[in-house]
């Protein structure tokens, strides 16, 4: 009967090991499904495409030559590619200004027409229009065709303007930089506190102390990053302002600081961990040759502890690069490259929470935020690995 | 034993022959659209209404993929969006249920109170980046908008900048809250919000669109006589298959009674 009920337990845990990593699988599955879509959507709006007048030379506009032209940036045909004419760009909705709803029709049957109309008679003109009214089988007029979004404008591009029409602009530089930017100065501040704090508690501070501080750094681990990030906004951001005296105190250096204070308890508690690990025969035989504490520090606990030091700041990384809520409210989100520690930035992971909600579903926006996704899952990956990598690395050295 | 099962029982069935109806979407709508129900409830105590937020997107969708009722947003539906839902086989009905009035608010300290759209567009796309521009103090512009997909700052793109970008690397806020806060103590900075988020630690610029001649202060009476200019809908959108279940509410919503709420939460009625 006994044995029964050990196998009945024994075949519940496999189920629930099996689960567990079919469903992390089926996780990952789906946010590369969902991401790799992203590159089968048009270029401009989904729905919707450009018509020039026939006249005209030019038969592709990149998305970014697109938005500078419906921004009044680019206003001369020359500027891409074309004959020297000024660019007129033409909205759809211009159509009810120009025409009476009786001149077009009860059910719009007579749009397609007036559309073909203004654009036979302006030569300059780029119209953004739906494309069940285009007019595409009159005289004059040309479809200019609709590439799909390319991983070179992807990858490459230094604009992030996700709802944009008619051309969206997605590029991936400012938001990957802007991360990994906030995460490399979090961890510069974070790592000499956290090691020093690490050291003290593991080799200097008293059992009394150590009993004290060391459940007071874990509850800072407990923290929810909504919180940190109200603090950061209300304190730490009016602060920078203050004294560093800077127009706007929502930088990348806010962020860091947050995500230091976020990734402190991680480093720490690692970082101790594999320092107290050190035998204490090492230790002793350290001691007994002569060598103060001081040098049995520096010489001999924290080599040996090298693996665990290295797991403890590539576990912080990995904390402070996916982190969300924090730096979504302090560091401004102002999706620029960034050049300077104190000036807004926008990371992956804000940029996902942010426009998640509001992105139609399937759409090419919705999609980017996957593929953004994906590559926030390798960027931890990789320092997951490294981190195993490393652990292993200096475990053989040592000659375990 | 037995008793409990059927009280289990009795209360799933009920749970189920009572139609509850669910509302998504926007969360500029969410406060009143919780008000709304909760009143309309109490009124019609056998109706049972779920109110969530999520954003405008959100609630579109949902109601694409009929998970909802009624979809609540700050935006007009997307083409895209409403070309889903028809090609799904069902049509889409728009109500306009209020009326919201979004205000540009600057720091208290800063000396400017008069700008017409022309200089507010200049500010959000960044041509005009100093204050002295727009007779102000020689200090850094800071403009602040909402998240890239909120309706809100949709709404103002398409109001205020005409159709044009914001500027690259503007500073896009999570939430109205954010931008109050961020505004209040950030000297250089403008933004905007909705009317009912207006408090004494911003200050609400007056809003020109006649180049000048006359500059509006934003309020829930100028706003209803059309002098203030920067005025957006908040919609309801169902499909025609749900009309029989969702119209009683939104008829409430609409009536006098429905109204007074809109008003006391800080939104525009739509008699005006």
């Amino acid at each position: 009967m006994r044995k029964f009920f050990e196998k009945i337990i024994e075949f519940i845990l496999t189920i629930s090991g099996a689960t567990t990593s079919i469903v992390i699988l089926l996780i990952v599955v789906f946010l590369f499904k969902e991401g790799s879509g992203f590159f089968t959507h048009p270029e401009i709006e989904n729905g919707y495409a450009l018509c020039v007048n026939a006249g005209n030379p030019v038969n592709r506009l990149t998305p970014f030559q697109i938005k500078e032209i419906f921004d009044y940036e680019i206003e001369d045909w020359q500027a891409v590619g074309g004959n020297e004419a000024e660019i007129v760009p033409f909205r759809f909705d211009e159509i009810f200004s120009r025409y009476s709803d009786e001149e077009l029709g009860e059910e719009y049957e007579f749009l397609p027409e007036k559309l073909g109309e203004v654009i036979r008679e302006t030569p300059g003109i780029v119209a953004f229009l739906p494309m069940q009214y285009i007019p595409k089988d009159q005289p004059g007029v040309k479809m200019l065709p609709g590439e799909n979004l390319h991983p070179a404008d992807f990858f490459g591009g230094k604009e992030w303007l996700p709802t944009t029409t008619p051309a969206p602009q997605f590029g991936l530089l400012p938001l990957l930089l802007g991360t990994l930017w906030v995460a490399f100065f979090a961890i510069l501040i974070a790592l000499p506190l956290g090691l020093g704090v690490a050291i003290y508690l593991s080799e200097l501070a008293g059992e009394r102390m150590r009993n004290i501080l060391k459940p007071t750094i874990e509850l800072l681990a407990g923290i929810p990053s909504v919180i940190y990030g109200f603090f950061g906004l209300v304190v730490i951001v009016p602060f920078i302002q203050k004294t560093l005296n800077l127009p706007v105190g929502e930088t990348a250096f806010a962020g860091s600081l947050i995500l230091a204070i976020m990734a402190l308890p991680t480093i720490i508690t690692v970082a101790e961990d594999a320092m107290r690990n050190t035998p204490s025969t090492l230790r002793e035989a350290s001691l007994g040759l002569g060598a103060n504490h001081w040098q049995t520090i520096c010489r001999v606990v924290i080599p040996y502890s090298m693996s665990g030091i290295s797991a403890a700041v590539i576990l912080g990384i990995g904390r402070v690069v996916g982190e969300t809520m924090a730096v979504l409210m302090v560091t401004g989100n102002a999706a620029v490259m960034p050049h300077s520690l104190f000036e807004p930035i926008r990371t992956i992971p804000a940029t996902i929470a942010a426009e998640l909600g509001e992105a139609p579903t399937g759409g090419a926006h919705y999609q980017a935020l996957f593929l953004l996704g994906c590559i926030l899952f390798l960027i931890t990956m990789l320092v997951s690995i490294s981190a195993e990598w490393i652990s292993k690395k200096q475990a053989h050295k040592k000659g375990f | 034993m037995k008793q409990l099962i059927w009280i289990a029982a009795l209360l799933i069935a009920g749970a189920t022959t009572l139609q509850a109806q669910k509302i998504k979407g926007s969360d500029t709508c969410l406060p009143l659209s919780q008000k709304e129900a909760e009143n309309y409830m109490k009124a019609n105590p056998t109706q049972t209404l779920t109110v969530s937020g999520g954003g405008s997107g959100v609630g579109i969708s949902a109601l694409i993929e009929g998970t909802t009722d009624i979809a609540q947003s700050s935006r007009k539906i997307k083409f895209e969006e409403k070309q889903k839902i028809q090609e799904s086989g069902k049509t889409v009905k728009e109500v306009i249920i209020a009326y919201d009035a979004l205000a540009i608010i600057v720091n208290p300290e800063n000396k400017v109170t008069n700008l017409t759209r022309e200089q507010l567009e200049g500010i959000f796309t960044g041509k005009i980046t100093n204050w002295k521009e727009v007779g102000g103090a020689d200090l850094k512009i800071i403009p602040y908008s909402r998240e890239t997909s909120s309706g809100t700052y949709e709404f103002f793109k398409e109001h205020v900048l005409k159709n044009k970008n914001y500027k690259n690397g503007i500073m896009s806020m999570p939430a109205t809250g954010a931008i109050v806060q961020s505004v209040s103590q950030t000297k250089g900075a403008i933004g905007y919000v909705g009317l009912a988020y207006l408090n004494k630690e911003v200050k609400a610029i007056h809003v020109s669109y006649d180049k000048g001649k006359t500059y509006v202060a934003p309020s829930v009476k100028t706003a209803k006589d059309g002098t203030y200019p920067v005025v957006r809908a908040l919609y309801y959108y169902y499909v025609t298959k749900s009309e029989k279940l969702v119209r009683p509410f939104i008829d409430y919503i609409l009536s006098k009674e429905g109204q007074k709420t809109v008003e006391e939460i800080g939104f525009i009625t739509i008699d005006k």
